[in-house]
């Protein structure tokens, strides 16, 4: 078992909610190599030989089993690019935890771009799990720019969880999805910025197959003079459902754009969009102030329980 | 208990200024019940909330427990006893409702505890405890879901905004049961902002705002007959007040 200094550990306990143990299947990357890492009987994880990163395969006996494959950087000034393919057989239900964490003490920008892949088998049943986190005192940036492409096959159910809430100086998102027949996608896009920092977020989802549906619901907050971009775009090319609902709360002086995108190219596709920006709402915060909160402590509950 | 001296409370509108509160003086002892009523529009709901801090009176002093309380903010007088139940009250996207009815009561709520508070006013606890308190739950439902957080914790006094607005029969029996127990407890001061005829029954006094002015204030027994016989319009029973005074 690999010993993990503190730095680490307590990063993994931000990107990990689940989490992280040297048991089953799992692989920590820390500063741009293999940690540590195992399998399972149903999950093999094996080191790419091209370029770096890991194919993941998950069995079709799968049934409920965790995977464990965070990333964590605390060397100031180093780029990480990763490639991870997830391949994942007929029938298998699993849930994976990925996320990364960056502690920079440095001058140096620290960075990592995540590539991520999932070929989804027949019935399978996805959840992952995204969390981004920045830490550290020195002044050099904190940069995570993750791509996600989902590949879903027929009757397959994936759920895209993903939070980012703090330290993360520069984020820029990009999801495309396909999905099959009768297959049913959730994303829940969780994000807070503050300072000087941007995000932007791009997603894409093609409904391609009868009966598919697509629920995407994003959730900000913009603080101080940050800024943030959504982009989220469904395209129905079949009889399918899509609901895309962006909600953001601005304060201070941040910037919020949101741009939900519907395309139908099938005259039964059913598509929604819902997108609003507002500050906090007065009324809740007199409500939680008549409840003996101060004016502070009522906004951080308000965007705790909006970002719940 | 409470007392309040010469409040006044103006807007300005366009540049015009809208007197909303009018030298308004009254008294509440310690486990007492007054019932404000009056027409529409004519000043009792501000004057709850001038009374919580949410409104800031332009002048007059507000003392609870001898302490001159006027300038506080609300969160101050909330920590000094003061419960408060809104009319329309706000719904909170992501907040279930055990997280409120905790934060309501200052302290982590079990889910024992939160039901059986639930049920107090009338909602079916189980179905709602890890239910957000958004635009799923119905107008009534939001109502009695704001009484259950002042019922939460002790008061020295609670405020109540029309707490029968949007509450079926039922439900509103199951308040009245509520407004009992806690004037049972002669700790806890009540005021009720209502026209219901059953709360202003329960009332040991009862008070008429109209116009921002206080049109009338006594026991209930004296002011309830003159209400009822007169109807709803108060002015009827202002110009009869003002009919016995000349």
């Amino acid at each position: 078992m690999a010993e993990l200094d503190k730095v680490t550990q307590a990063i993994l306990k931000y990107i990990d909610e689940l989490g992280f143990e040297q048991e089953g299947a799992f692989n920590l990357r820390h500063n741009g190599a293999s940690l540590c890492h195992g399998n399972s009987e149903h999950v093999k994880i094996v080191k790419k030989e091209d370029k770096p990163g890991i194919d993941i395969y998950i069995d079709g006996e799968t049934d409920g089993e965790q995977v464990h494959i965070p990333v964590v950087l605390d060397a100031s000034g180093f780029t990480d690019k990763v490639y991870n393919d997830f391949h994942i057989e007929d029938g298998a239900n699993v849930v994976i935890a990925a996320g990364c964490g960056i502690h920079n003490s440095g001058h140096e920008d620290s960075q990592h771009d995540g590539v991520h892949s999932f070929f989804v088998g027949k019935g399978a049943n996805v959840t992952y799990k995204e969390n981004h986190y920045g830490e550290g005192d020195g002044d050099g940036a904190r940069i995570l720019n993750p791509v996600t492409k989902i590949y879903m096959d027929d009757d397959s159910v994936f759920t895209l969880d993903t939070s980012q809430i703090k330290g993360v100086d520069s984020t820029k998102r990009e999801t495309e999805v396909c999905l099959g027949k009768n297959s049913k996608l959730f994303v829940i896009e969780k994000l807070m910025t503050h300072g000087e920092q941007e995000a932007e977020s791009n997603m894409e989802i093609q409904l391609n197959g009868e009966g598919s549906s697509a629920q995407i619901i994003s959730r900000s907050v913009a603080k101080e003079e940050s800024s943030q971009v959504f982009h989220p775009a469904a395209v129905g090319n079949a009889k399918c459902n899509a609901h895309i609902q962006c909600d953001s709360i601005i304060m201070d002086t941040a910037q919020v754009r949101s741009i939900p995108e519907i395309n139908a190219k099938h005259l039964d596709a059913a598509i929604i969009h819902e997108a609003a920006i507002g500050r906090i709402n007065d009324e809740q915060l007199i409500k939680l102030r008549t409840l003996g909160m101060t004016g502070e402590e009522a906004e951080n509950v308000i965007i705790e329980a909006f970002l719940n | 208990m409470l007392k309040v001296e010469n409040l006044t409370f103006s807007v300005n509108e366009k540049g015009v200024k809208r007197t909303i509160l009018s030298d308004i003086s009254f008294e509440i002892a310690p486990g007492e019940m007054l019932v404000i009523t009056g027409p529409n529009g004519g000043g009792k709901s501000t004057l709850a909330k001038v009374l919580m801090g949410i409104e800031k009176a332009n002048s007059g002093r507000v003392i609870l427990d001898g302490v001159d309380i006027t300038d506080h903010e609300i969160d101050e007088r909330a920590k000094e006893g003061i419960g408060f139940a809104f009319q329309q009250p706000p719904r909170f996207k992501g907040m279930t409702v055990d997280k409120l009815i905790s934060l309501a009561a200052g302290e982590p709520k079990s889910e024992t505890e939160c039901c059986e508070l639930l049920s107090r006013v009338g909602l079916c606890a189980q179905e709602y405890i890890k239910r957000d308190v958004d635009n799923t739950l119905s107008g009534g439902e939001m109502k009695r879901l704001e009484i259950a957080t002042v019922l939460s914790k002790p008061h020295k006094l609670c405020i109540f905004d029309e707490p029968e607005a949007g509450i079926d029969l039922w439900s509103f029996s199951m308040l009245i049961q509520q407004f009992e127990e806690i004037k049972k407890d002669k700790n806890q001061s009540l005021i009720l902002i209502s026209h219901q005829e059953r709360i202003m029954q329960m009332a040991d006094r009862v008070m008429v705002i109209e116009d921002g002015r206080i049109a009338g204030i006594g026991k209930r027994e004296d002011i309830l007959p003159t209400l009822i016989q007169n109807g709803p319009s108060c002015c009827a029973y202002l110009q009869r007040m003002e009919g016995q005074e000349a």
